[in-house]
């Protein structure tokens, strides 16, 4: 450390120290950011000092970067200083019962087929102490712990299991990659830590642990798996019922370390609130997802449904540097008023013989802009690696739009490296059809573009894919005509 | 069942039915013949509630309600089934699901209760027998890469599932060889009795060999210039249509 640096860090550690006293006391950091609020935060969840340090490298250097700007997603300039980082998580309930849930998010959850007890945990409405979260919890983590498969908050894991944590933490998302992953990884106040020992099949998916253990979580999470040499686990994020935040940025950072014959399965469905019928009031979804098949073999497939949110931004990438390592992306996207979605993937390939596979799906309705970005690297010594990539988009109505933008960087001759992309609209035919037999526009809607989406669907969990297709065709409701 | 009186339609500014009568009773089969370009894939079109047909005048009932102020669903679940002279590709949607998705919207709106999937099972492979319909077409997509035959045939099946009231079939027995023409016209023959009725849109007489009609209509410039019995089914298959042609002449 310079002089100059020494001093800064004096002044500004005693500047927080004190500035820090009165606040201790309180729930919520101050408005805007700065270091004082990092330590507040890091004190707050009573961190190692080696987090702490984590975190305010990855701060001074989001201060050295700019905002990216994407040429089709727009959405007015958002002021980081008026963001509150961090709030303690509130357990009082805000509603007595579901009675007072906003009837039509209560229409929602049933046509979700979502159970009473699930719909009051979702909502916010006080549940009885017997199917609290916390038994639960504790049931899940004992049968797992007998394999030795960790799977915890990922601030009990900086306490619980440090070595990993410092090992592994942005080694697949350095805070420098990008923008919103040094914000992340400045402020991130928590997410989920998953480590799977080696050989170890994972006997269960990790969803409805997940499901109970993700309400509340804040706008800036992280997620770690770890699966070690010849490990299997099957991930599931996320909740098909309609999630309303009052934090409008969410920055969220999913990192995936898979060895040597390791294989991860990661499926997520979205589904933030996207604004209203306007477009007023989304949440704004930058997330960045990136997994490492770090040995030979190794094995990493992304699944996603996104249906929520006014902007996504969202690339969930496999670097392939193990040889004969595959990775894989299914995406369904869909966009319908005016949302504006920006996904895709990042395949780069490094090591020999990889393998990857691409298929996105891109809806889009009403006054919506569905935008694929794609990006296929073969390196310089990859030999032999292979691609396939299909990208589909359908258009429900003439107001929206649907962009196609495949990258394609290959640097060793003998890659294969096919790419296909279509754009169809839902036909009046086809909903005729659907109609002659007795089936309502809207489900016919549902029907068609679910099975035009049966490639990915067919990627989930059962009982998940079930979910995702209902929400499929509610998203879709008022999409055309 | 359904009574169409003056019933005139255009599509894209072009006048296409100029005023057609036609009283089918239920239990009756009704053939309707004509010219290509005559106007009876329209009349089936607007029959079902397809929306680029507007129709200029004249009324039809159905089962005792107006047909033309109903949605294309509603007359569906009414009992009212259309077999496309060029039925529709669905990808990614099986026969089997798109059929119990569509027998259980009109058990809903008939007030019954839904299908459960052991019950829908057995009917389907019963009603898959009627028509010979090899087991694996059912978790197909609807007609995807089905041969022209085949798509017909599942007309068939899908209309032997949903046990229409009345069914009007375009054109089925185009495109199918000998055996399945029986086959399809055996499907038909099936599900007739009492209370069903039918209007079958066809080129052929040989179709009607199989299916007897009560009635043959001939339809010609959106009119039904010449009605009868199968006899004159047997004569627009000896002597063509220029004869009705100049006796319409005659007449306008
Ligand atoms: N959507 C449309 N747009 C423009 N013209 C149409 C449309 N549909 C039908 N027509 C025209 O209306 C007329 C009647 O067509 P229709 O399909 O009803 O005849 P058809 O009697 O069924 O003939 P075919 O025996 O060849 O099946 C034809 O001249 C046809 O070109
Ligand atoms: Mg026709």
């Amino acid at each position: 450390m310079t002089e100059d640096q020494k001093i800064i860090t004096e002044v500004t550690e005693s500047d927080y120290k004190w500035g820090f006293i009165s606040d201790i006391e309180s729930d919520q950091a101050p408005k805007g950011l700065n270091e004082e609020v990092i330590r507040f935060i890091s004190l707050k969840k009573n961190e190692p000092a080696w987090m702490l340090e984590w975190r305010l490298k990855a701060y001074r250097h989001w201060l050295t970067m700019t905002e990216p700007v994407w040429p089709n997603v727009h959405y007015p300039k958002i002021d980081f200083n008026d963001i509150i980082y961090y709030s303690a998580p509130k357990k009082k309930p805000s509603l007595n019962s579901l009675d007072e849930l906003d009837p039509e998010i209560k229409a929602t959850f049933d046509k979700l087929g979502i159970s009473l007890e699930e719909q009051k945990r979702l909502s916010g409405v006080a549940v009885d102490a017997v199917i609290d979260s916390v038994s639960v919890k504790t049931t899940f983590r004992e049968s797992l712990g007998e394999l030795g498969v960790i799977f915890c908050s990922f601030s009990e894991a900086v306490h619980d299991h440090p070595e990993l944590i410092k090992q592994y933490l942005g080694s697949v998302v350095p805070y420098t990659d990008n923008y919103y992953a040094a914000l992340n990884s400045a402020v991130f106040s928590d997410g989920s830590f998953c480590y799977i020992p080696k050989s170890v099949r994972c006997p269960m998916e990790l969803s409805t642990y997940f499901r109970i253990n993700s309400a509340g979580t804040g706008q800036f999470e992280r997620t770690l798996i770890i699966a070690e040499e010849g490990a299997f686990v099957s991930y599931l994020e996320g909740c098909t019922a309609p999630m309303r935040d009052e934090n409008q940025l969410h920055a969220a950072v999913v990192e995936i370390y898979s060895h040597k014959d390791a294989q991860v399965k990661y499926s997520t469905v979205q589904n933030w609130y996207p604004g209203d019928k306007e477009g007023k009031g989304g949440i704004y979804n930058f997330v960045t997802k990136r997994g490492l098949c770090a040995g030979t073999h190794a094995k990493i497939s992304w699944t996603q449904v996104e249906t929520g949110s006014a902007i996504t931004w969202k690339y969930p990438s496999v670097i392939l540097k193990g040889d004969y390592s595959i990775g894989e992306f299914y995406s369904v996207a869909v966009t319908n008023n005016y949302q504006q979605a920006d996904t895709g993937t990042k395949m780069i390939h490094l090591g020999k013989n990889t393998k990857s596979t691409i298929i996105s799906k891109g809806i889009s309705g009403g006054k919506s802009q569905n935008s694929y970005r794609g990006l296929v690297r073969i390196n310089r010594k990859a030999e032999n690696a292979r691609n396939f990539s299909q990208c589909d988009s359908l258009l429900l109505g003439d107001k929206c739009g649907a962009h196609t933008f495949p990258y394609l960087e290959v640097s060793n001759k003998t890659a294969i490296v096919e790419h296909e992309a279509t754009t169809s609209k839902v036909g009046e035919d086809q909903i005729f059809y659907c109609n002659q037999r007795g089936i309502s526009t809207e489900d016919a809607v549902g029907l068609i573009v679910n099975g035009y989406c049966k490639e990915v669907f067919n990627q989930l969990p059962m009982e998940f894919a079930v979910e995702a297709q209902k929400l499929l065709a509610i998203s879709l409701e008022g999409s055309v005509g | 069942m359904l009574e169409i009186k003056n019933l005139q339609a255009k599509v894209e500014e072009k006048q296409i039915l100029n005023g057609i009568n036609l009283t089918v009773n239920p239990g009756e089969v009704h053939a309707i013949m004509g010219p290509n370009g005559s106007g009876k894939s329209t009349l089936a079109s607007v029959l079902a509630g397809r929306d680029e047909y507007e129709v200029t005048g004249g009324e039809v009932v159905f089962r005792g309600e107006n047909l033309l102020e109903m949605s294309p669903e509603d007359r569906a679940r009414k009992g009212l089934f259309l077999a496309f002279q060029y039925p529709v590709e669905i990808p990614g949607v099986t026969n089997a699901n798109f059929l119990k998705t569509a027998l259980n919207e009109i058990r809903k709106a008939n007030g019954q209760t839904p299908m459960d999937s052991k019950e829908f099972l057995q009917i389907m492979k019963e009603k898959m027998k009627l028509v010979e319909m090899d087991k694996a077409m059912t978790q197909r997509s609807v007609n995807e890469g089905f041969s022209g035959g085949e798509k017909k045939r599942n007309e068939v099946f899908q209309m032997a599932m949903l046990e229409p009231m009345l069914a009007v079939l375009d054109e089925t027995d185009s495109g199918l060889d000998i055996d399945a023409l029986r086959i399809v016209a055996n499907g038909v023959n099936a599900l007739r009795n009492q209370e069903r009725s039918f209007i079958v849109i066809t080129h052929y007489q040989r179709l009607l060999d199989y299916i007897v009609p009560d009635f043959v209509h001939v339809l010609y410039k959106g009119r039904i210039v010449k009605s009868g019995t199968k006899e004159l089914a047997m004569e627009l298959e000896a002597k063509g249509y220029d004869w009705i042609k100049e006796e319409v002449g005659i007449h306008i």
